[in-house]
């Protein structure tokens, strides 16, 4: 394609997985206990995202990569120091809460809202990505209603890859029941692209795409629009955690099946 | 195999963002703009732009690591005025202080006749319930009054913040730094680790090499145990007697406190006597129910299976204690080694190009046992010197780092005191109770006087195992759970301390929990693969007459294990939470340099993934 993409990748923070996370009741609603304590990480499918669209803008001359980022200002400012080493972007923030207690048609007209303020974007040109379900939500219906909102009507959910074929049609990969997939062939931008894994490897950290990362990174935090996200009249009749097992054991020179046999007896059991 | 690497040049790279270097960049960068937030100093390297000023951490987050402590915070009040506490998670002003002797209630511990006195006196006025012995005065020297507990995974994390919004400093975590680059005894900046590569450091797919950083001023922060600090001691040397043969270990949880718990915010314990008397332990107290806790494990405990965690769950589980603790929850966990030589192991802290800070520079104060503050001074006196050469346009040569930053730093309450405390803890080479009069004769008289001695590096205390454990351990008994150790991969420690009379730890899974379950619920520990590993063994031979090896007893995360069929230790980097033990426990010297043993401490990510410390 001539002048290359405009990609747009939606994405927020979530709670390092890594954590203890318990849901607590607030004067707004739950929430999870010490939110703004925990370490935060770019959504992992929306980091998929991410990096695909960084690897497409590479690949093809004059594409550029916007993030559109909801999430409170300060946490994402701490998550733009382990991100903006990985891949080059320009970011659009959208000052508001990232949980996963809130409404996703809410946050779809936000991040909708924010990708209409950003200047010369190129409609006709425009990839939009994003994951295809959030860590917080996992709604998995956001990134369809921001592209409607936007008008995009031929939307791929699942994806895990996407070939820009020599005609200039796209080649898309989406996943479908039984490990399949399902081929499409769209015949040019704008789309969108709601992102599973897709085969590309976290990118290492690089201090000068950092570097020039950073010039437009604080501003950009710094130019914060406020967003007005929540779940007013919503209920949230109960949130539990996951209920868990757990009980590790260090074993030496057991072989696999005999691992396998007593996992298998514990899950059983 | 020469690699080809990318340059960037910035104007001063940092390396290690902890207390020190906050104190350093916050500092540096108020000096950087004026009060219209126009800038005032302009970069060296891209002319018309302000300073370029990148620091470097090599953990995935900058306020990772588990440490919390009390502190009088003077130099941070001083770098805040204003500073409103409820801004940052997990700080209180001090409000109750106790010193507990702690008696064993269990029989177990090793005991000299010195400590059985003690026990007796302390056993006729003890609370029986307890088991223990409220010091009826906290000397001066101990006391925190008018201090702040905090943890200090939270306070550099606001203080990181701050930094970040200003757009003056670049942190970069997830970004581990090898080594410095040093071009005719001048550091020209720093190199990153490798990424994409084996675990023996050679490339795999993906491979990027790292990249050199070159800088007019490095900025080394990196702690006691970092790569860098280290290769700038290995240059360029100690000054005349100093080294850093004192080490302990700090393995700290952050708890949930029961409902029940009567302990008020601002509560600030310190124990003595058990689990041994040679382990020091302390409890803080946070708003919301949460403590901070943990025990020391200091090198003049000589114990050739010294190892930590299950003498910090015997601690919990004292009487004095567990009341507080039972029906807790565990929150996070961790490990570090502490530098506690102070002062007497303060390298060059300046040269060509460099300059030390924070507690890889000697800063801690090893009569009061603080160093976050100190630190953070240490920080604040660099940049006002950093300031003062980047404002007359002088270079940062040895001798203008030296009238600038080391003029301030002499002339500080961190000199006076650290050269006060400088010879607190001699008296603990001799034993715990020479080390407590020690102490409180440093304490008492402002280090004019003091029980000095000579100080042995950690590997000539370790004592035979069958010499240590002939008490109550048959040899041929200490031969057979040495060979069963060494065969099963266990741990020795452990079944030495079932025979010494040390119970099993009764494991609740909340807050009881296994070695391997506090590394993952607790630690949260992970390494994100493509790096080498970071404990090497520097010549394997020498591990092949070694035995227990004092380095898989101590490792926090149990990353050290056992080889089948002997050998040096195999290391799982998945499981180390950087804590440098390693380094310092291990007992073979090196015979090029008696101050090091055969274990090198190299740039690694990942470690300890939690911010709740």
């Amino acid at each position: 394609m001539d002048g290359g993409y405009h990609i747009v990748v939606c994405g927020s923070i979530v709670p390092d997985p890594l954590q203890t996370l318990a849901p607590v009741e607030g004067p707004t609603g739950p929430s999870l206990k010490n939110e703004m304590m925990l370490p935060a990480v770019l959504d992992p499918w929306a980091g998929h995202a991410l990096y695909e669209a960084a690897h497409l803008a590479k690949n093809m001359p004059g594409s550029k990569v916007w993030l559109v980022s909801l999430g409170p200002k300060q946490k994402l400012q701490q998550l733009m120091m382990s991100i903006a080493q990985k891949v080059s972007f320009e970011l659009v923030v959208l000052d508001g809460p990232a949980g996963g207690f809130t409404d996703p048609c809410e946050v779809a007209s936000v991040l909708a809202g924010g990708i209409e303020t950003i200047q010369g974007l190129d409609r006709s040109r425009l990839l939009l990505f994003g994951g295809c379900a959030s860590a917080s939500r996992d709604a998995g219906v956001t990134m369809q209603m921001v592209g409607e909102q936007l008008g995009i009507t031929d939307q791929f959910l699942g994806v895990d890859e996407l070939v820009v074929q020599p005609d200039g049609t796209l080649k898309i990969l989406e996943r479908s029941e039984g490990g399949q997939y399902q081929v499409s062939v769209c015949a040019a931008a704008p789309a969108l692209l709601a992102w599973a894994t897709g085969n590309l490897p976290e990118p290492p950290n690089n201090p000068q795409i950092g570097m020039a990362n950073m010039r437009t990174v604080m501003p950009a935090l710094q130019k914060a629009l406020p967003a007005k996200v929540g779940a007013e009249g919503v209920s949230f009749l109960s949130v539990e955690l996951p209920k868990q097992r757990r009980e590790t054991r260090i074993v030496r020179d057991m072989p696999p099946d005999e691992i396998a046999r007593e996992i298998v007896d514990w899950i059983k059991g | 195999m020469t690699v080809e690497r990318q340059t960037m040049e910035v104007d001063i790279a940092c390396v290690g963002f902890g207390p020190a270097m906050g104190g350093f960049l916050t500092t540096l960068s108020r000096a950087m703009v004026d009060e219209n937030g126009l800038p005032l100093l302009e970069s060296g390297v891209m002319p018309g732009m302000p300073l370029q000023l990148l620091c470097y951490e090599r953990a995935d987050d900058i306020s990772f690591g588990v440490s919390g402590v009390v502190t009088r915070a003077r130099s941070i009040r001083t770098s805040f005025p204003d500073l409103n506490l409820e801004e940052i998670p997990l700080v209180c002003p001090v409000c109750d202080e106790k010193v507990l002797y702690l008696l064993d209630p269990l029989g177990a511990s090793r005991r000299s006749s010195g400590i059985r006195m003690m026990d007796t006196f302390a056993g006729m006025l003890s609370d029986k319930k307890t088991c223990s012995y409220e010091l009826p005065y906290i000397p001066p020297f101990l006391s925190k009054h008018e201090g702040l507990v905090l943890s200090v995974g939270q306070f550099t994390q606001w203080a990181g913040s701050r930094l970040m919004a200003s757009g003056l400093v670049q942190i970069w975590p997830g970004m581990p730094v090898s080594e410095p680059l040093i071009e005719q005894n001048r550091v020209v900046g720093i190199r990153l680790a490798d990424q994409g590569a084996n675990k023996d450091g050679t490339p795999a797919s993906g491979f990027m090499p790292g990249m050199d950083i070159r800088a007019a001023l490095t900025v080394v922060g990196d702690g006691p145990i970092g790569p860098v600090g280290q290769a700038l001691d290995r240059h360029f040397g100690f000054p005349e007697g100093n080294h850093q043969r004192e080490w302990a270990v700090g393995m700290k949880a952050v708890v949930e406190l029961p409902e029940n718990c009567q302990l008020k915010p601002g509560t600030v314990l310190h124990t003595i006597g058990y689990p041994e008397p040679e382990i020091f332990g302390f409890l803080y107290v946070y708003p919301d129910r949460v403590a901070s806790l943990g025990i020391f494990v200091p090198s003049w405990f000589d114990s050739p299976v010294r190892a930590s965690y299950r003498y910090l769950q015997h601690w919990m589980m004292h009487p004095a204690i567990w009341p507080n603790l039972e029906g807790g929850t565990l929150r996070s966990w961790g490990a570090k080694s502490l530098q506690e030589s102070g002062k007497r192991g303060e390298p060059f802290l300046v040269g060509d190009g460099y300059a030390r800070i924070g507690e890889g520079s000697g800063s801690t104060n090893v009569l009061t046992g603080s160093g976050l503050d100190e630190a953070w001074a240490t920080g604040v006196q660099l940049a006002e010197g950093v300031a003062e050469l980047l404002r007359s346009g002088k270079p940062f040569s040895r001798k203008n780092l030296e009238e600038s930053y080391l003029v301030r730093r002499r002339d500080s309450w961190v000199e006076r005191e650290g050269k006060e405390a400088e010879k607190a803890r001699d008296g603990f080479q001799k034993g715990v109770l020479t080390g407590l009069i020690g102490m409180g004769l440093t304490g008492m008289t402002g280090g004019l006087l003091n029980l000095g001695g000579h100080i042995s590096r950690p590997y000539e205390r370790i004592p035979n195992l069958e010499d240590f454990c002939r008490e109550k351990i048959a040899p041929a008994k200490v031969r057979e759970l040495l060979k069963e150790a060494v065969t099963k991969g266990t741990s020795l420690s452990d079944t030495v301390m079932d025979q010494l009379g040390w119970p099993q730890i009764p494991l609740d899974g909340k807050l009881l929990i296994s070695q391997q379950d506090a590394l993952l619920m607790g630690g949260k520990v992970q390494a994100a693969p493509g790096y080498a590993d970071h404990v090497v063994v520097i010549d394997p031979k020498l591990c092949d007459s070694c035995c227990p090896q004092l380095c898989v007893e101590i490792c926090s995360g149990q990353a050290l294990t056992y080889r089948e069929g002997g050998g040096a230790p195999q290391f799982d980097r998945e499981k180390c939470v950087h804590c440098g033990a390693c380094i310092w426990n291990c007992t073979k010297p090196l015979e090029a340099d008696g101050e090091r043993c055969n274990i090198d401490f190299r740039a690694g990510a990942g470690g300890l993934h939690s911010a709740e410390n």
